[in-house]
C-alpha cells in the first residue's frame, strides 16, 4: 500500500512540475502509438470494407483469419520483426532496427487484424442495409467502400480506439524491437518494466499511472472530437 | 424521347435456390405514363420490378433495354417499399446520387435542397435521415430516386403503410414525374391508387402476367375470372 500511496505522490510531482524525461517517454509514447494507429487505420477500414463488398475466393478464410490474429502475441510479432529487420535480415539495410520506426511497424502489424475484425463487423451490417439501394443505384466498388467507411465513421473509431488501447499499453514487441534505449526508444511501458526490474516500484507505479492517464485523455479527447455522445444518433 | 425505350422482355425467369420467383415474363414497357402492377401477394411484384431494374437475377429469357445495359441501368431508378435511408442527413441523403455521378459538391447541394422544397423536406434538411417520419422518408426516397432525372422509375409499393395526407403528396409528385417524362412502373395494394395513377396496368398471378391492358379497359372489365375477383377484393389464391 505504501508503495501505491507513494507511486500515486511521484506520479503527481513529476506531473506537475513536467519532469523533462517523463515528458519525453510520455510524448514517445504517443508519436509511436498514435503513428501506429494511422497506418493500421488506413491499411484495416478499406480492407474491413473490401471485405464487406467483394465476393473472392478466399474472403471466408481472410476474415477467419483476421478473427483469429486479434489475439497475436505481441512478442512473437516482435521476434518476427526483429529478424526481418536485424543486419542479416532481408530489410537489414534499411537500418531500422532499435529505431521508433521499427517500433511502428511491430504495433502497426499488432493492431491491424483488431481494428480489422471490429471495422468489418460494423461495415457488415451497414451493408446489409444498403446493399439494395447502392447496387440500384449502380455505384462503383470503390464507391460503395467510400460510402460504407463514411457512414460507419463512428463505429469505425471504436475501432481505432480498440487498437490505441492494445498498443499503447504493449511492450513486448517494442521491447524487443526498440530495445528500451535512453533518449532513443524508450517509452512508458519499457520504462514501466525497467523501474520495476530494478526494484523502482514508486517511480514504477507513477509512470504507470501517467500511461493509464495518457490513454484516458486520449480517448475522452478523440470521444470529443467524433462528438460521439452527442444526441445518440446512430 | 426516352433512350431506354421500348424495353422488350421475353420469357424472363427469376429463381433463388431452385425456386421460381417470377416467370417466365413477356412484355413491352414503351410511350409514356404510368404502368401499375397489381396482384395478390407473393405474385411476385417485387420480384418482377427487380428483375426489370436489374437487381434481381436473370435466370433465363432477356431484358432488353434499347440502349447498352450500362447507359440503362444509369438512367433509372427504384424507390423501395421499405425506404433505405442512408446515415447521413437528408441534404446528402438527396445529393448522394449526384455526388456519385460526379457533380460538385455545392452545385449537388443546391440541386437537392432545391427537390427537398418542391416536396416539403425543405425545413429539415440538417436533419439526419434516420429520425424522420415513415412518410417523409419515403418523400426523401422519392426526390432521392427522382434528383438524377431517371428516364424510367421503378416503385415497389411506395404508398405501403402511409396515411392518406402522405399517400396524396407521393401521388402528386409521381403525377409531376410522370409529366416531365419519366416513365414509371409501381406496384401497388391500394385498388384506388391503381385507379388514380394508371394508364396501363399488369396484373399478376403466380408469377406470370395474368391480365393486363390499358387501365380504362382493365378496370371496366377485365378479361380473366381471377383479375375480375381480385378488383372485387375476393380473395385470389
Amino acid at each position: 500500500m505504501v508503495d501505491l500511496w507513494s507511486g500515486l505522490s511521484q506520479a503527481f510531482w513529476l506531473m506537475v512540475t513536467l519532469d523533462p524525461e517523463l515528458v519525453e517517454i510520455a510524448l514517445r509514447s504517443l508519436r509511436v502509438t498514435l503513428s501506429a494507429l494511422v497506418v493500421a487505420s488506413l491499411i484495416a477500414f478499406p480492407l474491413a470494407a473490401m471485405l464487406a463488398v467483394r465476393r473472392f475466393r478466399w474472403r471466408r478464410t481472410i476474415i477467419a483469419l483476421l478473427n483469429a490474429l486479434m489475439g497475436l502475441p505481441p512478442v512473437v510479432v516482435g521476434l518476427i520483426v526483429y529478424v526481418f529487420l536485424s543486419r542479416s535480415g532481408p530489410l537489414g539495410v534499411l537500418g531500422l532496427l532499435f529505431t521508433p520506426t521499427a517500433m511502428i511497424i511491430a504495433q502497426t502489424i499488432i493492431i491491424v487484424p483488431l481494428i480489422a475484425s471490429i471495422a468489418h463487423q460494423s461495415i457488415r451490417e451497414l451493408w446489409a442495409e444498403y446493399h439494395d439501394l447502392l447496387i440500384s443505384m449502380n455505384v462503383t466498388e470503390w464507391q460503395k467502400m467510400h460510402t460504407l467507411i463514411w457512414d460507419s465513421r463512428r463505429a469505425l473509431l471504436t475501432a481505432a480506439l480498440a487498437g490505441f488501447g492494445r498498443a499503447i499499453g504493449e511492450v513486448g514487441a517494442i521491447m524487443i524491437v526498440g530495445g528500451n534505449i535512453d533518449h532513443a526508444t524508450r517509452v512508458l511501458t519499457t520504462a514501466i518494466a525497467l523501474e520495476t526490474g530494478k526494484g523502482e516500484f514508486a517511480l514504477a507505479l507513477a509512470l504507470g499511472f501517467v500511461l493509464i492517464g495518457l490513454a484516458v485523455a486520449v480517448n475522452l479527447g478523440i470521444h470529443w472530437l467524433g462528438r460521439t455522445e452527442r444526441g445518440g444518433r446512430w | 424521347m426516352n433512350r431506354l425505350l421500348p424495353l422488350a422482355v421475353t420469357e424472363a425467369v427469376s429463381r433463388k435456390r431452385g425456386q421460381t420467383l417470377v416467370g417466365p415474363i413477356s412484355l413491352r414497357l414503351e410511350g409514356q405514363g404510368i404502368t401499375v402492377v397489381i396482384g395478390p401477394n407473393g405474385a411476385g411484384k417485387t420480384s418482377l420490378l427487380s428483375l426489370l431494374h436489374g437487381i434481381a437475377r436473370l435466370s433465363s429469357g432477356t431484358v432488353q433495354w434499347a440502349c447498352p445495359i450500362e447507359e440503362a441501368r444509369h438512367a433509372q431508378a427504384f424507390v423501395f417499399q421499405r425506404p433505405v435511408m442512408l446515415r447521413r442527413s437528408v441534404l446528402e441523403n438527396a445529393a448522394y446520387p449526384l455526388r456519385i455521378r460526379g457533380v460538385a459538391k455545392a452545385e449537388a447541394r443546391a440541386r437537392a435542397a432545391d427537390w427537398a422544397e418542391q416536396v416539403g423536406l425543405g425545413a429539415l434538411l440538417e436533419r439526419p435521415a434516420t429520425v424522420l417520419s415513415g412518410g417523409e422518408q419515403q418523400k426523401l426516397a422519392l426526390i432521392r430516386a427522382l434528383i438524377i432525372e431517371p428516364e424510367v422509375l421503378f416503385l415497389d409499393e411506395p404508398c405501403a403503410s402511409l396515411d392518406g395526407r402522405a399517400m396524396r403528396e407521393i401521388e402528386e409528385i409521381l403525377l409531376a414525374a410522370r409529366d416531365r417524362g419519366t416513365r414509371l412502373v409501381m406496384s401497388t395494394h391500394d385498388m384506388g391508387q391503381a385507379r388514380r395513377l394508371a394508364d396501363e396496368v399488369l396484373f399478376l398471378f403466380r408469377g406470370r402476367i395474368h391480365d393486363s391492358g390499358p387501365a380504362g379497359v382493365f378496370f371496366d372489365g377485365p378479361a380473366t375470372p381471377q383479375a375480375r375477383a381480385f378488383l372485387r377484393g375476393d380473395i385470389v389464391e
